[in-house]
């Protein structure tokens, strides 16, 4: 083979690399619009009238994730399927997003932890790399961690609204998230940069469980001594 | 491998330990994290396994190309040769572990840990390819290459998984930009023969070289910014290189026909020092 018709067939190669990168940046933009609705439409619980009617924006945050779901079915016929971490970082972004309001949603309607299979399943996706395109852990511990600081702020705007008992269950939530995340050992990666970040949401928790208890506003004072 | 996983159960039961300190041990998150835990330390430590492999191929690799540059100035070239594919065998086996590390894997999830090993290992044996050849590499010849037959026994993945029926076939891909990137590399380590070939008085392989260093060019231009970020970069030194081994057979046709073939070696010599002190800066 001589040296042109080589660098013709990497060419050949490459070029069929950038239409694949092509269609996939333009399903994941849909995607990013989509998460985006999602966003604004959970955002409307930190105003104070939002708190009463959580239920039904979550179930409005649900139908939407069906629209993500068909969008999701769509990005997995634009590559084959074992080649998930060649484009990974095109997606990464949207998915950590994602795996952060389904995250919120379940919070919100339960005050549990999601759990990977949770999401996997919200999002229409699955869990083991094996099985299709799946959830990468660390997309989902990022998106944990997004929730946290949100939750930060959701305690901070409880009490303005007038529910001071909303920051303990908050509280106790994040000193378990935090003491989960205290058993990874983790590298000096993005996801340590943003794990780094959660002692502040918990720091400010707590400070607002200190107001409220100083004040002898938080009626279930035996939550707040946990940690 | 057992070692490792004795290591992972010490570290659980100091997390345990610690546990039992704060009681929050029967939590879901806990456990939860506890999986997750496990999960990531896996990943991790197939990196850094990797990384380590890739070290060792890229030191390798670079001894052998250093080998291979004195085919120049001994007598006896095909000894040379022979060593550095012996050489090269090693560095395949290493290979050989990669794709072992990897069974299973998204080759893409661990790509950044062993692409430098890679890339070396591509410029040394296309290096060792035109040697002999004259002649550029290609990537199926390269993949060709590096298929293995793992016989059981010996191995303890292959074991664990079960009686593996005879020898199993295992395959390296090199991939097309990783390729790229070290035909990249090779263009560099040509300048250098070039330059030494002119210094022994070698007339013909000046010449030879820049013509492929030319077709070489050419087809990365064809390439353009299609390619990786990392192409356009070496498309730069690629030029560099390609411009000094033009200038020294600029020099060779001018000088070559008023200088006695005895005298050039003396013209280049200096010549030779002069480039290589340029290298050294840039």
């Amino acid at each position: 083979m001589s040296v042109t018709e080589m660098f013709s067939h990497i060419q050949g190669f490459l070029s069929a690399d950038q239409d694949i990168r092509e269609e996939i940046r333009k399903v994941v933009q849909g995607l990013e619009q989509t998460a985006r609705e999602i966003l604004t439409l959970l955002q409307s619980v930190h105003q104070p009238s939002g708190f009463k009617e959580i239920p039904s924006k979550c179930a409005k945050a649900r139908d939407l994730f069906c629209t993500v779901k068909t969008q999701i079915g769509d990005l997995k016929t634009k590559f084959p399927v074992e080649q998930y971490y060649r484009f990974h970082e095109h997606w990464r972004f949207v998915l950590q997003r994602l795996t952060f309001l389904a995250a919120f949603v379940v919070y919100l309607e339960s005050e549990n932890l999601v759990t990977r299979e949770e999401v996997a399943q919200i999002l229409g996706i699955e869990v083991v790399r094996e099985k299709g395109f799946h959830l990468d852990i660390e997309d989902y511990l990022a998106g944990v961690l997004i929730m946290a600081s949100e939750l930060s702020r959701l305690a901070v705007n409880s009490v303005t609204a007038g529910d001071y008992n909303r920051p303990l269950r908050i509280s106790n939530f994040i000193n378990e998230l935090d003491s989960g995340f205290r058993l990874l050992n983790l590298k000096n990666d993005p996801l340590r940069k943003r794990y780094d970040g959660l002692k502040y949401d918990v720091k400010k928790i707590e400070e607002v469980v200190y107001d409220l208890s100083i004040r002898g506003l938080a009626k279930e004072s035996e939550s707040s001594g946990d940690k | 491998m057992k070692k490792r996983e004795g290591e992972g159960s010490s570290r659980k039961n100091g997390d345990a330990a610690r546990e039992q300190n704060t009681g929050s041990c029967s939590s879901p998150v806990v456990a939860a994290f506890k999986v997750f835990q496990q999960e990531l330390d896996t990943k991790h430590d197939k990196y850094e396994r990797l990384v380590k492999i890739s070290r060792d191929i890229t030191i390798e690799s670079k001894r052998t190309i250093f080998l291979l540059h004195r085919v120049t100035n001994v007598p006896n070239t095909e000894e040379v040769l022979k060593e550095a594919e012996l050489k090269l065998e090693g560095v395949r086996q290493k290979i050989g572990q990669v794709a072992e590390e990897l069974r299973g894997e998204d080759i893409h999830q661990f790509h950044r840990a062993f692409t430098p090993g890679i890339q070396e290992y591509v410029e040394a044996v296309s290096f060792l390819h035109y040697i002999r050849h004259r002649s550029l590499i290609s990537l199926e010849e390269i993949n060709a290459r590096l298929v293995y037959m793992r016989a059981e026994g010996g191995d303890p993945k292959a074991s664990a998984e079960g009686p593996a029926p005879g020898a199993q076939v295992l395959t390296f891909h090199v991939t097309p930009s990783d390729y790229l990137l070290g035909v990249a590399d090779l263009t560099g380590e040509l300048m250098r023969m070039c330059i030494s070939s002119v210094g022994n008085g070698d007339i013909d392989t000046p010449f030879q070289l820049s013509q492929f260093l030319r077709q070489i060019h050419d087809g990365f231009s064809y390439i353009g910014n299609t390619g990786p970020y990392e192409v356009s970069k070496k498309l730069h030194t690629l030029r560099q290189s390609l411009g000094k081994v033009e200038d020294a057979c600029y020099a060779l046709h001018v000088r070559g026909s008023e200088i006695p073939k005895h005298m050039l070696a003396d013209v280049f010599c200096s010549r030779t020092a002069l480039l290589d002190s340029d290298e050294g800066v840039a």
